[in-house]
């Protein structure tokens, strides 16, 4: 049975509806990544998922239970929120940052316990960021403070996290990195992860499951095989891709692509950036 | 904050500054009582805060120094601890009572019941008070939250800047109509002269429940000053410490505004001085802010009294003296002072 889906959903401010009736499942313990072309609705969809906006109607469940009824503090045990490129921690440490993801097990004035020390030596050492754990989290690189955000969330130790685009500012390597430490807390520690990324190819190294967005509609929920299809592309993003096969993993990845003439008028439909053939990282 | 004091051999524990924050505040307050316009002794000060003894000086100073003083602990706790909650609760640098309309809304609500009730008594005030700098808040974050995407640091002061003369000229208006100005007057640029222990009776315990309350929730507002969605993330009921903070901070401006009318600028300046002392984390900031705003206070006070004596320069003035540069500062640091 799947722990986490959504019924019905529909997202938006006044008239303008950004989500519309969507239902979809996340699979437990699978790597979940919400793709779609900007503005539509990949970004919001994750936070009405996280109860950090609300929706107008429909539901999201969680174990069986509608989340809006649940108790806010139960759920952060529950699943970890990376919010996209989260602000400055204008002069928090790592260690202190770090220590935040232990909030939802806290009461009264916060005292760390022992429990709570090991866990966050944990989730600095299994991020690779124990080093810095002094070290003011500003002062750190891009692909630094992204694995400290993640460690944080990793301190919460929930079973699902979300992470709305990580990999975004990041260079070639620093992304590789991001992802390959997801995969390995999918692996390794059987985490659902659902996240939002931008870059199709990516997308397709590492998802299980990949859900294609369209104006707030479900175009294509499937495998990459599934989904990175010349069909799928074309409706989602107005590409004409021509899909190959990654020489070292063997996912299928979009070599080039163009686009396509007289569909293309949606002025939020802009087209993602990729650095085109052989993308090695 | 536990992980750097444990192992972290840089950084001087919060304890040792909050015992040196205690010492400099007890210097700077035996120093208020000594320092003025009338020759007093440390002797003399003694005698009034310990004995029953009564002569000229000693109920000169318990009468009238003593009560300024603890009124200028309190309003400077009070105004400092609402400033820092009011920056870290809108992550915006600028925020301060007396630039976000909060004062002014009190003065503007203080002045309509002086006209209309004139025989209102000090605890109706005060309550007045509250309302109307919740009433000003509300009209500032109305306005900056007008346009879309609104809520800019920079917008936000600005909104506050023309509320704040509107209410003003409110206040003034029905001062001049109702030919109540120099009541008014007295009230809102008043400073810490001639406040009574009556008065005192009334506002402290606002203060005291408003910045225990506010200590409680140090740690939420620690992480609410990071990002909503963070919090969020984290499990807090964001509505809910949001609603608290606010009336907390509606109590100290408030009732600081009861006591003294208006005041710029030390909400905005301590807690960026103490943040560069302690970091980030709330829970050190707070009463680190509570007791270095209560020395600031106490420090104007006595200069207002003793720079120009026999005669009182307005500790409003001193501090806006410091504190526009202050403010100049970090709108020109992008928000930090100090860092």
């Amino acid at each position: 049975m799947t722990r986490l889906y959504t019924e019905s959903l529909n997202i938006g401010y006044g008239e303008r509806h950004i989500v519309k009736n969507l239902s979809v499942k996340i699979p437990d313990k699978k790597i979940t990544t919400i793709i779609g072309p900007n503005g539509c609705g990949k970004s919001t969809l994750l936070k009405a998922i996280t109860r950090i906006i609300s929706q107008q109607s429909g539901t999201v469940v969680l174990d069986g239970k509608d989340i809006s009824k649940v108790n806010t503090k139960l759920l952060a045990k529950k699943m970890a929120i990376l919010p996209q490129t989260p602000e400055s921690a204008s002069g928090l440490t790592v260690g202190e940052l770090v220590s935040y993801g232990r909030f939802p097990y806290q009461s009264g004035f916060g005292r760390l316990t022992k429990k709570d020390y090991e866990v966050i030596e944990w989730a600095l050492d299994v991020t690779g960021t124990a080093d810095f754990k002094f070290h003011p989290v500003d002062a750190l690189s891009g692909g630094q403070r992204q694995r400290v955000w993640i460690a944080m969330a990793l301190a919460q130790e929930t079973d699902i996290i979300f992470l709305d685009e990580p990999t975004t500012y990041l260079d070639m390597a620093h992304q590789l990195e991001v992802l390959e430490l997801l995969q390995k807390l999918n692996k390794e520690q059987e985490r659902t992860i659902i996240m939002v990324l931008h870059d199709l190819n990516q997308a397709a190294r590492f998802a299980d499951y990949i859900i294609a967005l369209k104006d707030g509609e479900v175009v294509k929920a499937g495998t990459c095989e599934e989904v990175i299809t010349r069909d799928v592309l074309r409706k989602v993003f107005q590409i004409d891709a021509e899909i190959g096969r990654d020489p070292r993993t063997n996912k299928p990845m979009c070599i080039t692509y163009n686009l396509i003439k007289g569909d293309y008028k949606h002025e939020k439909t802009a087209v993602p950036v990729y650095s085109a053939v052989s993308v090695n990282y | 904050m536990r992980l750097m004091k444990k192992e972290n051999p840089r950084s001087i524990p919060f304890i040792f500054i909050l015992i040196a924050g205690i010492l400099a505040f007890i210097a700077m307050f035996i120093i208020a009582m000594v320092v003025g316009a009338a020759e007093t002794s440390i002797k003399d000060v003694w005698l009034a805060l310990t004995s029953t003894e009564k002569n000229k000086t000693i109920l000169m100073l318990r009468e009238i120094r003593f009560p300024r003083e603890v009124a200028a602990i309190f309003v400077g706790a009070a105004l400092a601890v609402a400033g820092a909650i009011m920056q870290g609760l809108t992550r915006n640098p600028l925020a301060d009572p007396g630039l976000l309309g909060l004062t002014a809304g009190a003065n503007a609500a203080l002045a309509i019941t002086i006209a209309f009730i004139p025989s209102a008594n000090y605890f109706t005030i005060t309550i007045v008070c509250f309302i109307g700098a919740a009433a000003g808040t509300l009209m500032v974050f109305g306005i900056g939250a007008m346009k879309k995407g609104g809520f800019s640091p920079l917008r936000i002061v600005l909104a506050g800047a023309a509320i704040s003369l509107f209410l003003r000229a409110v206040a003034e208006g029905i001062g001049i109509y109702f030919k109540i100005s120099k009541d008014v007057a007295m009230w809102t640029s008043g400073g810490m002269v001639g406040t009574t222990w009556d008065q005192l009776q009334v506002i402290i315990p606002f203060i005291v429940i408003g910045i225990t309350v506010s200590f409680l929730f140090s740690r939420q507002l620690t992480i609410l000053s990071l990002s909503e969605e963070v919090a969020v993330g984290l499990g807090q009921n964001i509505t809910r410490i949001k609603t608290i903070l606010f009336i907390v901070i509606i109590l100290l401006a408030g009732a600081s505004v009861a006591l003294v009318g208006s005041m710029t600028f030390l909400g905005l300046m301590v807690p960026h001085i103490v943040r560069a002392i302690v970091g980030t984390d709330y829970r050190y900031i707070l009463p680190m802010t509570a007791i270095t705003g209560a020395i600031f206070m106490l420090l104007a006070d006595t200069l207002g009294r003793t720079i120009n004596a026999p005669y009182e320069t307005p500790v409003a003035a001193i501090i806006a003296m410091v504190g526009l540069p202050f403010f100049l500062i970090i709108v020109r640091k992008g928000g930090k002072a100090f860092s």
